[in-house]
């Protein structure tokens, strides 16, 4: 059970993982998670499930890493078990049939964007799709959201491939264009997140965001992923994670993702340290 | 004389020792260290053995008290343990987290004149020298029926219920939604006050009554109950998912950093082992860690923090000493670990600093006023009495609401206002065929061992009902 199928470096310091999960696969829906741990003593990961198929019964997750939890997850290899994982949590993204959606994605946010760009298109959206990375090496599913989105369109930071610049700079420029849309989500690190939203609600389209809040359990036992939207206090993990953007207090959510900086820096030096052997 | 001295020595308990206060703040090892067979043999000699024992009529799940404790007299530990094992799966956990003193021991004849027998302290010493020796052993089993039933939650209520059921010949399945077994017995009470691997005994003992643990299994997400009772082919499923759902308080700066759910603060600490130096899952330890409210787990809480280091560690509740939900015996652990009570006062806001850390919390002195609903006495603000404590963990533990995603997920299952499960009290049967309930998730919050009473009445009512089927 949970056997790690296929392990693929989509970039470098990106991993995903094809895992065995047949009751998770059939049941899950775009825009949930799963909450996995690597090893007997290891945090609690949560991350959205990327992709999946029910009849041949396994998921995928894909994961920057980032700190020593996720250290420790990269260093299973295929064949191995995960240690624990629970799923499909959280509400699943309410997909019907808008009209014209946008999508748009950053980073590892790309990953959880992808399940919920296939519902959208099989909903009979018409979907354009905006994926950015800070540069091409690190870009991932290009060719995945090509297939799947009406439109494609990329940034990089450094310009190394699609627009020089920001998903939000190629967001105004098709809103300049004449562009017009009815739905748009968006994930990706928060502060990418909060200036994107501003401007997809600023041009009048109902826009959600799906929340990374520091979580534990994902049953709503803890309330750590706590997020205030519209002045009320929501747990990311059981009401979340997508939330009506309008609403998201970002920079109390930025703040929150920062509780543990000083521990986990701490962690990821010591972790590896462990990994290269000193 | 020593006649009369004799007379008196049955109206004392014998205590049990404990860890120095000023010792055991500093470590997580359990506070007492039990009784010796010497002293269990004393203090169970005690017991009057009444005809009709009202200590019995006291304890929610019937343990035969004056047998038990009339086999630990003649020495007979492992036998003693047995007989509560009859009424009572879990003896090692009630004999440490039950009030006792509010359910069979303030029953006891001896507390008219002096102190009742200590029926915790001996049920814990009988559960301890079974485990110990190495001489569980199973019960009597019926042989299978043929009947699935699956559980939903592996706390109190839920083991209860498995263990009862597996005896009576069922196959059973526990669902676990976390990556250990035990519900609020491993992610909420503390290691100083019962040990994990009590817990992870009885659980074993379960599994070996043939019943599975089935765990990160999201009843609700993995599979719904309809989904079970369907398609996966129970023949009943027993709903004992608790009340893990923390409230707030709903006041400014609540989600600062450093402020915890008393939940969040217990699980990182015990359930992810944050209070062990070189755990992966962080947790805040505070200087100055004030923990709002004045049940158990507030206690739990402040003793907790004490021991990840806190210099200070105190506890602000709205109302006087008398109206605190805890137990007394956690309120005077908690005193002589030196915990500071910050009594009839409530809090009002967080204060952070500029990078949302919590830097105090301002609260204002409360008094008295008339008995509210609860007939205890509501308090009322003081005007003008607001003032601050200077702190930089703040831990709310005001109560947990039960978790909604069975209620959310099971369309035709009657839950009541307040979120909970409704179901019959004597038979604990839900709105829906064949779903029957027990513990926090019916009660709202409550004790292990009204959940394991309630496990108890419904294992009675789901062998009533699979012999219908």
């Amino acid at each position: 059970m949970n056997t790690i199928l296929k392990k693929e470096q989509l970039a470098p310091q990106v991993v995903r993982f094809r895992i065995d999960a047949p009751k998770i696969a059939q049941k899950r829906k775009a825009g949930q998670f799963i909450i996995c741990r690597s090893s007997e003593d290891a945090e609690r990961i949560p991350l959205t499930i990327a992709n999946g198929n029910a009849s041949e019964g396994w998921i995928e997750i894909i994961f920057q890493v980032v700190g020593a939890g996720t250290m420790m997850l990269a260093e299973l290899n295929e064949g191995e078990e995960m240690f624990d994982l629970v799923g499909p949590l959280g509400k699943p993204t309410h997909i019907e049939n808008f009209g014209k959606c946008l999508c748009i994605g950053g980073g590892v946010g790309i990953a959880p964007l992808y399940p919920i760009v296939c519902a959208l298109k099989e909903a009979g959206n018409e979907v354009t799709t905006i994926i950015g990375a800070r540069s091409k090496d690190i870009l991932i599913l290009e060719e995945d959201m090509k297939a799947q989105s009406t439109q494609l369109y990329v940034a990089t930071d450094d310009g190394s491939h699609g627009h020089h610049g920001f998903v939000s700079d190629v967001f105004n420029n098709l809103i300049a264009e004449g562009n017009t849309y009815d739905f748009s989500i968006v994930i990706g690190p928060g502060i990418m997140m909060k200036v994107t939203t501003d401007l997809t609600l600023k041009a009048g389209i109902k826009t959600y965001a799906s929340l990374n809040p520091i979580m534990i359990d994902g049953t709503g036992m803890c309330g750590g992923c706590r997020v205030t939207v519209h002045g009320e206090t929501k747990f990311g993990c059981v009401d979340g994670p997508e939330f009506d953007a309008s609403g998201i207090d970002w920079d109390l959510l930025l703040q929150r993702l920062n509780s543990y900086t000083e521990f986990e820096q701490q962690a990821r030096e010591k972790e590896t340290c462990k990994l290269e052997g000193v | 004389m020593e006649e009369k001295s004799k007379k008196n020595e049955r109206f004392i308990r014998i205590q049990m020792k404990e860890q120095d206060p000023q010792v055991r703040n500093a470590n997580f090892k359990e506070v007492p260290f039990g009784y010796s067979d010497e002293e269990a043999i004393i203090e169970a000699k005690r017991c009057l053995k009444c005809k009709k024992p009202l200590c019995v009529q006291g304890c929610p799940v019937e343990v035969k008290i004056p047998e038990f404790i009339g086999l630990v007299a003649e020495g007979k530990f492992v036998e003693a343990a047995r007989k509560i094992k009859e009424t009572n799966s879990l003896p090692a956990i009630c004999g440490r987290v039950c009030p006792q003193e509010e359910q069979c021991e303030i029953k006891c004849i001896l507390g008219k004149k002096g102190e009742p027998v200590a029926i915790g302290n001996l049920e814990r010493f009988a559960a301890d020298c079974e485990r110990e020796k190495g001489e569980v052993a199973l019960p009597e089993m019926k042989p299978k029926n043929g009947k699935k039933v699956g559980i939903v939650g592996s706390g109190p209520a839920g083991l209860t219920v498995a263990g009862e059921l597996a005896k009576e010949g069922c196959e059973v399945t526990i669902f676990e939604a976390l990556h250990e077994a035990g519900g609020v017995l491993v992610y909420g009470i503390p290691e100083f006050r019962l040990p994990k691997e009590i817990v992870k005994k009885e659980v074993e003992y379960l599994e070996m009554l043939g019943v599975k643990v089935v765990k990160n299994f999201v009843v609700g997400r993995t599979e719904t109950i309809d989904e079970l009772l369907n398609g996966s082919g129970y023949d009943a499923i027993f709903v004992g998912s608790g009340a893990g759902l923390p409230s707030f308080m709903r006041i400014p700066g609540e989600n600062n950093i450093g402020v915890y759910s008393a939940n969040e603060y217990l699980t990182r600490s015990n359930l992810m082992k944050a209070y062990l130096n070189d755990a992966n899952t962080p947790i805040i330890r505070g200087k100055r860690v004030v923990t709002v409210g004045g049940g158990n787990v507030a206690m739990d809480s402040a003793r907790t923090a004490l021991r990840l280091g806190a210099e200070e560690s105190v506890i602000v509740y709205r109302r006087s000493e008398a109206e605190m939900p805890a137990r007394n015996a956690e309120i005077h652990h908690a005193k002589e670990e030196g915990i500071i009570f910050n009594l009839l006062c409530n809090p009002i806001k967080i204060i952070a600093n500029e990078k949302g850390f919590v830097k105090g919390i301002q609260c204002i002195r409360m008094e008295l006023g008339q008995p509210d609903d609860s007939g205890r006495r509501r308090p009322v603000p003081v005007e003008g009495s607001e003032f601050e404590i200077e702190c930089d963990v703040v831990i709310i533990a005001i109560g947990n609401k039960p978790n909604p995603l069975i209620p959310d997920t099971t369309p035709d299952i009657e839950i009541s206002k307040w979120g909970t499960i409704v179901a019959n009290e004597e038979t604990m049967t839900t709105s829906k065929d064949g779903v029957f309930a027990g513990g926090d998730i019916v009660s709202g919050a409550a004790t292990v061992i009204l959940a394991m009473g309630q496990g108890r009445v419904a294992s009675k009512s789901v062998m009533e009902y699979l012999s219908t089927k």
